[in-house]
């Protein structure tokens, strides 16, 4: 097994998993299950090779592979990964066997089989992994489209009592934010036949060697942003999210919100920044206000849910804001933040999620109000539920937050106004962890939950392994942020940004440190 | 020489003991983890595990103080590097340790103390059956409160800063059954969040304006720095301050805070957490030395809270809610005395140390009254306990000598230089003097009626009320309290002691003078206090139920209108734009998506039909939309 061939092999792993998963006889769910996890597991195992053989001294692009897939339109399977797109993978490569392992019994009363459920998170886990590792613009645009058809029917057969109508919505919304972006690929090859002679969907040539200009560059941006902001998704354009996660499964919310809504944020750091620099400046005052209302919105709304599932997505919707916001920063820490923030993201609200469930499958009820005292009867379930909480407002010594940290700083670096803005999102957070953790654990124990057992054994499982990340990751960010930081360089020079240095210098000697303006 | 250029002076690299630092924070994290995640397993043995980690820590911090005292002077500020905790681009930040005459200080309290009164919630937890917990939970808060006094830099301290609000929050709501001590620890940390928004906003403006967070790094760039950034840093810094400890206009949180078990109010929430703004302030004195609207924000902030605090704490029955109105104005005090610049941040770190052992004393007393009243509260149903309770009689009157500045005891040798060095800053400074002073016989009166009503004259108790003395591994915590609220004050301040250590860090204290006018217009205001509190509520009867009460009273007793004024200015709009936003994201905002969808491709009516083969339409519709693609690209080939 060469290293030449470690993504593809990555790719196929649960392919040939979810392949073999339908074949299996639809009478032993049991073993459709265990199979599944194996191939999970096995794909988890593969990616630590990866991440281990990974270099994070070198720039550019590794374990790079490339093959003429449609040469008519200069289209190529061509895939690599640098340290974002590895967080990234390694972010959907953890979360998918913990969601088998917490969505164990999530079909077995549903309307689709359990090999079909199971079957479907694996094609899911093929998709995401392509997307992040696709280096080929358009080979992107094919796994950022067809992630679409594995998730609507994870929410249209196996969720809620409104699955079809969140599904539908989850759908429509994607495909129309998918279909400008399409128009704005097929623009790009355009110039590049243009400008090059030859067409290409290249990522690195089409960075490198093509040269827009500035009318050409917002409408091009536009045409990805708002694919993106969709996906991410950003205020106005969150509507559809609530919905989804709400009548999704637990497992399929965590991979929803964990990793598919991360394909906007990782798109627009990866695609619309060196691919339209001078646009990604114009139009940065926009996205930060953008951005700051979603922090804010998210924020508010959260607290004013009464669904459990509907608050941890408006959760989302202020995280995501503050991960556009420092990407949109064009700081090293904005941009290392938010990549960081993506991760730590998927390990805090997956832990919710997944809690969550477990509450809303022993109680029967989604509804906040139905809760209450829970610590008292299930201490172990309280304790898990209000780390992940913790992490989830940031709490220093948990993972997210150094990449909170390092999203204000970046920004305040740069803006200071958005930066302070941001920055009572803080206490926003701890308004909506808290008070949702008063009215469902504390107090006198509601009816309905006396006889609750605490989380058993696969339960504890599931999520003990993302709470160790979160307080690993916590104590330890250089960890990830050594991995993630030679990206950011080059994303940085790639669109020609570098840090703000600070108004008092004393570095190097020089002790003419006067303040600057 | 300014204080920024003292303090960048030189630091050495940690050698012999000082490597052993970081097992001061280690030994109470690894209890607070074996506590927290053993389960019911470490039930009988966990308290024990709980007491050995936070006495280990002390013995390694009282090795530390005398390997720190045999070095000469300028050479005890030492840092120990760890690891590199975060370094992106231009911005690295070192999980480092600091141990310097300043650290080293809190190092012994925090151990010192919460040694103590972990030995007493051995036996006032005894019943509990949340014992466990209560320790791990305890263990924790000591392993925050280390490192937000042992970090060399902002952002470390913050991670400590934050992390004993979380102690804070999980012992507060450590009886979370009761809906009020649910409410009161989800309002301490949000609460305490709004000043750490000051502390956040304040290390981003410093990673700017420096490009490093770290102390040396900061304050070697302060003579560099325009005034106007430096007021901002340090104003900012404030907002911090005022929110962990309890200043107004933060300081609604702390009342409410009583609540939890009263250990916990007695370390936490009276001898260490909340003066970690008295810490900030001093520590960051290079700062506030050269900005000087900030640091008269800082002294007019502590004479308000010094003043409110005393107010409430004399129309509280609640014997905890009495002593915590107090908690606020010494810790007034404390704040006004680094709020005096250089002249006082020595003098306001030693108030800090002697408070922490005289109102320990007097909670850990309080509790062991609770104990013997079936849990109540209420002064007006204790009375004549001194003769059933000796031990704890004595050990409260003695904190009590002590908190009202009685010389020779503590209080009197830290609070009263505090009062002299605020007449003697020039300016207006003779207003917090006389602030202070009057305060000073206002913490008579309300500390007499305390005694008088707890434990003087005839019992007004409830039926089920069976007092006794309380056992010994309480009694004994509240002995050695009871001796540091004897003599601590004298030893730290007599010979200009601690000043004269503290030197270094936070510059040279004036020696005070104990035989001015002002020391001794102070104790006669402190003996009128103290005289008519002993009328009122000793030689006349108290009655069961509080008399209405002036309009001072009647406002003191609902904590001076604090929880009114952010009800009515944060949490109903608050709670009043929640509400609208929510009707409009679904009424509006996704109201507008549903129509157009609606009108477009009648969504509705569409995914009812999921069942008739919607599944078959969505793959026609997926290989048309690679008809159209394909065909889009061929004639852009063209």
């Amino acid at each position: 097994m060469s290293n030449s061939h470690l993504l593809t092999i990555l790719l196929a792993v649960p392919f040939i998993g979810s392949v073999v998963v339908m074949l299996l006889p639809r009478h032993r769910p049991l073993l459709a299950k265990q199979v599944a996890l194996i191939f999970a597991l096995v794909t988890f195992a593969l990616t630590v090779a990866v991440a281990l053989k990974f270099d994070n001294g070198a720039a550019g692009f590794q374990f790079t592979e490339k093959y003429s897939w449609i040469s008519y339109f200069g289209v190529s399977y061509s895939l690599g990964v640098d340290g974002i797109a590895l967080v990234l993978i390694a972010l959907a490569a953890i979360l998918v066997p913990v969601v088998m392992i917490s969505g164990w019994h999530d079909a077995d009363d549903a309307r689709g089989s359990v090999n079909g459920y199971f079957a479907l998170i694996l094609v899911l886990e093929t998709m995401m992994i392509g997307v992040f590792a696709a280096t080929d613009v358009f080979l992107f645009y094919v796994f950022f489209e067809a992630m679409l058809v594995p998730m609507y029917f994870l929410i249209g057969r196996y969720g809620g009592p409104q699955r079809s109508y969140a599904a539908v919505k989850f759908l429509l919304y994607s495909l129309l934010g998918g279909l400008l972006m399409l128009v704005a690929l097929i623009s790009l090859y355009v110039v590049s036949i243009k400008q090059l002679g030859t067409g290409t969907f290249d990522f690195t040539t089409l960075t490198t060697q093509l040269h827009l200009d500035a009318g050409t560059q917002k409408l091009l941006f536009l045409g990805f942003f708002t694919a993106f902001a969709v996906k991410a998704p950003m205020w106005p354009v969150h509507t559809w999210l609530p919905d989804a996660a709400a009548e999704a499964t637990p497992a399929s919310a965590v991979l929803l919100v964990g990793v598919l809504d991360k394909v906007g944020t990782f798109g627009m750091l990866r695609y619309c920044l060196p691919l339209f620099p001078q646009a990604s400046h114009y139009f940065t005052p926009a996205i930060l206000v953008l951005s700051i209302i979603g922090i804010g919105y998210g924020a508010l709304l959260a607290i004013g849910q009464a669904d459990i599932k509907r608050l941890i997505a408006y959760t989302s919707i202020s995280h995501f804001g503050f991960i556009v916001l420092g990407i949109f920063a064009m700081t090293s820490q904005g941009q290392a933040g938010a990549t960081l923030y993506m991760v730590n993201h998927g390990f805090s609200t997956g832990a919710l999620f997944i809690i969550a469930g477990f509450m809303i499958s022993r109680r029967g009820s989604r509804l906040v109000s139905d809760f209450g005292g829970v610590q008292k009867v299930a201490p172990v379930l309280a304790g898990t539920f209000l780390l992940a909480g913790l992490s989830s407002l940031a709490l220093p010594g948990l993972s997210s937050f150094v990449s909170e940290f390092l999203v204000l700083v970046g920004t305040f670096s740069r803006y200071k106004a958005a930066g302070v803005a941001a920055t009572l999102g803080i206490v926003l957070a701890a308004i909506y962890i808290l008070y949702l953790y008063q009215r469902t654990m504390t107090g006198p124990v509601r009816e309905g939950i006396e006889r609750w057992k605490d989380l058993n054994v696969r339960e504890i499982l599931a999520v003990a392994p993302l709470l160790v990340l979160v307080v690993a990751l916590g104590i330890f960010p250089q960890t990830a942020l050594r991995t993630i930081d030679p990206a950011i360089v080059q994303t940085m020079q790639s669109i020609g940004v570098s840090d703000p240095p600070p108004v008092v210098n004393l570095g190097s000697g020089s002790s003419n440190g006067g303040t600057n303006p | 020489m300014t204080l920024a250029t003292l303090l960048s002076a030189q630091v050495s690299p940690a050698t012999g003991s000082f490597h052993y630092a970081s097992l001061l924070v280690l030994l109470p994290l690894l209890g607070a983890a074996v506590l927290l995640l053993g389960g019911r397993r470490t039930n009988t043995w966990g308290h024990l595990l709980g007491v050995a980690a936070v006495l280990g820590s002390f013995v390694v911090a009282a090795s530390l103080f005398f390997a720190m005292v045999s070095r000469p002077s300028e050479s005890r500020s030492i840092v120990e590097t760890l690891y590199s905790g975060i370094s992106v681009g231009g911005f690295s930040i070192p999980i480092a340790f600091r141990i310097d005459p300043l650290t080293i200080c809190f190092l012994l309290l925090i151990t010192g103390v919460g040694s103590l009164i972990h030995i007493y919630s051995v036996g006032y937890m005894e019943h509990d059956p949340n014992r466990r917990r209560f320790f791990g939970y305890l263990n924790l808060f000591i392993a925050a409160m280390l490192v937000l006094v042992l970090a060399d830099n902002y952002a470390l301290l913050y991670v400590g800063w934050e992390g004993v609000g979380l102690a804070s929050y999980l012992l507060i709501g450590f009886y979370q059954e009761r809906p009020s001590a649910a409410t009161a620890a989800k309002k301490a940390f949000i609460v305490n969040r709004v000043g750490d928004l000051g502390l956040f906003i304040a290390i981003m403006v410093m990673f700017v304006t420096f490009g490093t967070v770290s102390f040396d790094g900061v304050f070697a760039g302060v003579s560099h720095t325009s005034s106007t950034t430096l007021n901002a840093i340090g104003l900012l810094l404030l907002l911090g301050a005022c929110g962990k400890s309890a200043q107004v206009p933060l300081q609604s949180w702390l009342l409410d805070a009583m609540e939890g078990p009263t250990p916990v109010s007695a370390l936490i929430h009276a001898a260490t957490m909340v003066t970690a703004g008295v810490y900030l302030v001093a520590r960051s004195g290079a700062i506030f030395s050269a900005a000087s609207i900030a640091l008269t924000a800082v002294a007019i902030v502590g004479t308000v809270t010094l003043i409110f605090g005393a107010v409430i704490g004399s129309a509280m029955d609640d014997i905890k809610k009495a002593l915590a109105g107090s908690t606020m104005s010494q810790i007034g005090y404390m704040i006004l005395g680094v709020g005096l610049g250089t002249k006082g941040y020595a003098l306001g770190i030693s108030h800090l140390l002697s408070h922490g052992f005289f109102k320990a004393g007097l909670f850990l007393g309080a509790g062991a009254v609770m104990h013997a009243m079936s849990d109540r509260l209420d002064m007006r149903r204790f009375g004549g306990l001194r003769k059933f309770m000796p031990i704890t009689s004595t050990t409260f009157l003695l904190a009590y000598l002590a908190i009202i500045g009685i010389p020779p005891f503590s209080g009197f040798f830290t609070k009263d230089p505090i009062i002299d060095a605020a007449y003697n800053s020039g300016g207006y400074g003779w207003i917090y003097g006389v602030v202070g002073q009057v305060t000073a016989g206002l913490t008579a009166f309300y500390m007499t009626r305390i005694v008088a009503m707890t434990f003087f004259g005839p019992k007004r108790w409830e039926e089920d009320a069976h007092p006794h003395e309380a056992p010994k591994s309480m009694t004994i915590p509240q002995i050695i309290l009871a001796v540091g609220s004897v003599g601590l004050g004298g030893l730290l301040m007599v010979g200009n002691r601690l000043p004269h250590f503290l030197a270094p860090i936070v510059g040279e204290a004036e020696a005070p003078n104990y035989l001015s006018v002002n020391t001794f217009v102070t104790l006669g205001l402190v003996l009128i206090g103290a005289g008519y509190g002993w009328y009122v509520y000793a030689r006349n009867e108290v009655p069961l139920l509080a008399p209405a009460g002036g309009p001072l009273t009647v406002a003191a007793r609902k904590s001076l209108y604090g929880d009114a004024l952010n009800e009515a200015v944060f949490m109903r709009p608050g709670q009043y734009l929640t509400r609208l936003l929510v009707f409009t994201d679904n009424r509006i905002v996704d109201g507008a998506v549903n129509g157009t969808a609606a009108l477009v491709g009648g969504l509705s009516t569409r995914a009812r039909k999921w069942q008739n083969g919607f599944a078959r339409s969505y793959a026609l519709s997926m290989l048309g939309g690679a008809v159209v693609i394909a065909a889009a690209l061929i004639l852009v080939r063209r």
